[in-house]
């Protein structure tokens, strides 16, 4: 039963990786590729992966691939003159994929590794997956993960350094020079005389008009 | 009863797709992203496979940081192009060469 379900999900994340090459245009990549990742977190929970699998969903499908589809969305591509070297890289592509897969499974098949025998019993059967994962990552990988997190803000850091555009003619202010204003710049103190003018009076402005 | 070299050759099949992929959207930039993202879930089905069938969470724990640092080098990557498209109003790989490389 197991082995169906495997099969049944490698066999709709190999036709969607497919799609996702194949596909004219990229929003349909796009969408084949959310396919393809909603059937890998299947198999890794096929795995007892199911942090992984979730984790899968949720960063791929939810973030990363809405950030693909924004772009492609965003920006306009001309499909057709992207077509324009497809076929002719065609051969070349299926032959090395061909080489590629013929030598891998030359050496991956099910003749050269043994370790079946590994599988019943592992530390995952102890706790939960999670449970599992979390006492590693925050103990013997502690640094790994710090410097993961170093990575996420660069990301952070570099997509809005990269795509930031300073545009002319904005009203913005600026907070730098509001907090370097002094009391100088802002109040002139001005030393007038203080001399005591006679007023105009009624009759002198009614003359006048 | 699934076995190790059921990944593995999955793994396999869907690392020479996206390799597959490069070869044949090398005018696309946006589709080479995503041929790069299926050669890093091959490659984390891979570490998910020999992490169940050996009993060991490194596997995983290292995909987890694949993770990390494949969403790091999308949101890079996108950017990039945004900014590339900004400028020169196309994406096409060929038409940006004026490193002349």
């Amino acid at each position: 039963m197991q082995l169906i379900i495997f099969y049944v999900f490698a066999a709709v994340l190999l036709f969607a990786g497919a799609m996702v090459v194949s596909s004219r245009n990229p929003v349909h990549a796009a969408m084949f590729l959310v396919l393809a990742f909603f059937n890998g977190a299947a198999l890794w929970l096929l795995a007892e992966a199911e942090f992984l699998g979730v984790a899968l969903v949720l960063v791929y499908v939810g973030a990363v691939m809405v950030l693909f589809l924004f772009v492609v969305m965003m920006l306009d591509i001309n499909v057709s003159s992207m077509r324009q070297g497809f076929a002719r890289y065609l051969p070349i592509g299926i032959a090395v994929a061909a080489v590629m897969v013929l030598e891998m499974i030359l050496v991956l098949g099910s003749d050269q590794i043994n370790v079946v025998a590994a599988t019943a019993g592992g530390e995952t059967a102890v706790g939960s997956n999670i449970r599992a994962i979390g006492s590693v990552l925050y103990t013997v990988y502690l640094y790994p993960f710090e410097l993961a997190a170093m990575i996420l803000l660069l990301a952070i850091i570099a997509a809005i350094l990269l795509t930031h555009r300073r545009r002319g003619g904005t009203k913005h202010q600026d907070p730098t020079a509001q907090a370097k204003v002094r009391a100088e710049d802002r109040v002139r103190l001005v030393q007038m005389q203080a001399v005591q003018r006679r007023q105009p009076s009624n009759n002198e402005a009614g003359a006048k008009e | 009863m699934i076995e190790l070299s059921h990944y593995l050759v999955l793994g396999a099949l869907l690392f020479s797709i996206g390799v597959a992929g490069i070869f044949m959207n090398r005018k696309n930039a946006i589709v080479l992203l995503m041929s790069i993202e299926l050669i890093l879930l091959s490659v984390n089905i891979n570490f998910i496979g020999f992490s169940h069938f050996l009993g060991d969470l490194a596997g995983q724990v290292f995909v987890f940081f694949v993770l990390t640092v494949a969403a790091a080098e999308a949101a890079i990557g996108l950017a990039i192009l945004v900014v590339v498209f900004r400028n020169r109003s196309t994406i096409n790989v060929g038409d940006l060469d004026s490193m002349k490389g």
